[in-house]
């Protein structure tokens, strides 16, 4: 009798080229990915049906959490013309090496007072320390401010209106929410933009 | 050790057979971590702008007279409430009742839908829609704000105007509802 044999095939295939391609997408995926920074007050953002991103530059964003505003504007450029305006106006000289290091926060919730502390501080402990915000009352604002100065600088730089994004934490009270608002609009800014995460249509 | 020749042709007596080895690497685990990084990679990039709602706020006007006249018959007066919810009546207050009303697709949109149609067959202008007055009370969130203009965005109503300004009639009219905690 006969025996059939079969023939067994191999079960490895040749990944190589598979691989090639893998990391080719891989290296892609790193190079353009742009590192994100930690935030100084974690906000857990509404979502929206809304799929409009927010531009790159030329750009505010006003951090609103726990009753709480942080301050914050793209570009290291228009940080450093923001402060030295600031600088001026609360008669507060900041050192070129200050300067320098101010450029490199994203957001920050400090009174101008302690802000020359703040910048003195490093990447840890400014994270560890509980900030206590811009204050916005109507004696001392200066979170009108620090709008109104980067306003100046954005515009004296780029040649830009600065737009100005809200990123308020979903259990946020309506009227902190209210207050930056008024603050907003009494510099007549009417338009702005909220930020959210997405949600599906439904 | 080690010999290039390995055709092994004409020799006799004993070979020194250098084992062949596979130039074969097993690259599935390779593979598999690429594609596990590419996946990390690729959603962490699409995802790491956030979306922008653009919100118009309408101008202070310093003197009254300027103020923009609209039919009461079209506007909708929205209270957003504590506890999600939303109280929302037509036109002036007292003159219609006040309906409680919840967020999402079973709740104001549908509101906002049909009162919309209703304008406009009211009023025979598809431009002439309704308008949508906004107020938010202390006691709500910011996320009932931004829930509010997502509905008003999905449900196309073609003007809405938020107003910080509550009167106390209208407080008492939650208090009715047992919405202002």
């Amino acid at each position: 009798m006969p025996k059939v044999k079969i023939k067994r095939k191999s079960t490895s295939t040749d990944m190589t080229a598979m691989c090639d391609v893998a990391f080719l997408l891989l290296t892609f995926f790193i190079l353009t990915a742009t590192a994100r920074q930690p935030e100084a007050l974690a906000v857990d953002t509404p979502s929206s049906t809304v799929k409009t991103k927010v531009p790159d530059a030329d750009i505010s964003m006003l951090t609103i959490g726990q009753g709480k505003v942080f301050f914050g504007v793209v570009g290291q450029d228009v940080r450093i013309k923001t402060l030295q305006k600031m600088g001026e106006q609360y008669k507060i000289v900041f050192t070129p090496e200050e300067t320098k290091r101010f450029a490199l926060i994203e957001s920050f919730g400090v009174p101008i007072a302690n802000l020359k502390q703040y910048i003195a501080l490093d990447n840890a402990d400014r994270m560890k320390l509980q900030q206590p915000g811009i204050p916005t009352d109507s004696l001392d604002n200066q979170l009108n401010a620090w709008i109104l100065q980067a306003r100046y600088a954005t515009k004296e730089l780029h040649g830009n209106e600065l737009r100005f994004t809200l990123k308020g934490d979903s259990k946020e009270e309506y009227p902190t929410i209210k207050k930056v608002i008024n603050v907003l609009q009494e510099q007549k800014i009417n338009k702005f933009s909220l930020i959210t995460s997405l949600e599906g249509d439904n | 050790m080690a010999e290039l020749d390995t055709s092994g042709g004409g020799g006799k007596g004993k070979k020194t057979r250098s084992k062949k080895m596979s130039t074969k690497v097993d690259l599935t685990a390779m593979v598999d971590l690429a594609f596990l990084l590419i996946t990390f990679f690729m959603l962490t990039t699409t995802l790491a702008k956030p979306q922008a709602m653009d919100m118009f706020m309408p101008d202070k006007p310093k003197d009254e007279e300027k103020q923009l006249d609209v039919k009461a018959s079209r506007t909708m007066t929205v209270l957003l409430a504590s506890d999600n919810k939303i109280v929302w009546y037509m036109g002036v207050a007292g003159d219609n009742p006040p309906t409680v009303d919840n967020y999402g697709k079973s709740g104001i949109r549908g509101a906002f839908i049909d009162n919309n149609k209703k304008v406009i067959a009211g009023t025979g202008d598809p431009k002439k829609g309704l308008m949508v007055i906004i107020k938010p009370t202390d006691k709500s969130n910011y996320k009932n704000f931004v829930d509010i203009l997502d509905e008003v965005k999905i449900a196309g109503v073609p003007s809405y105007g938020i107003v910080n300004k509550i009167e106390n009639a209208e407080i008492n009219l939650l208090k009715d509802q047992g919405v202002y905690k």
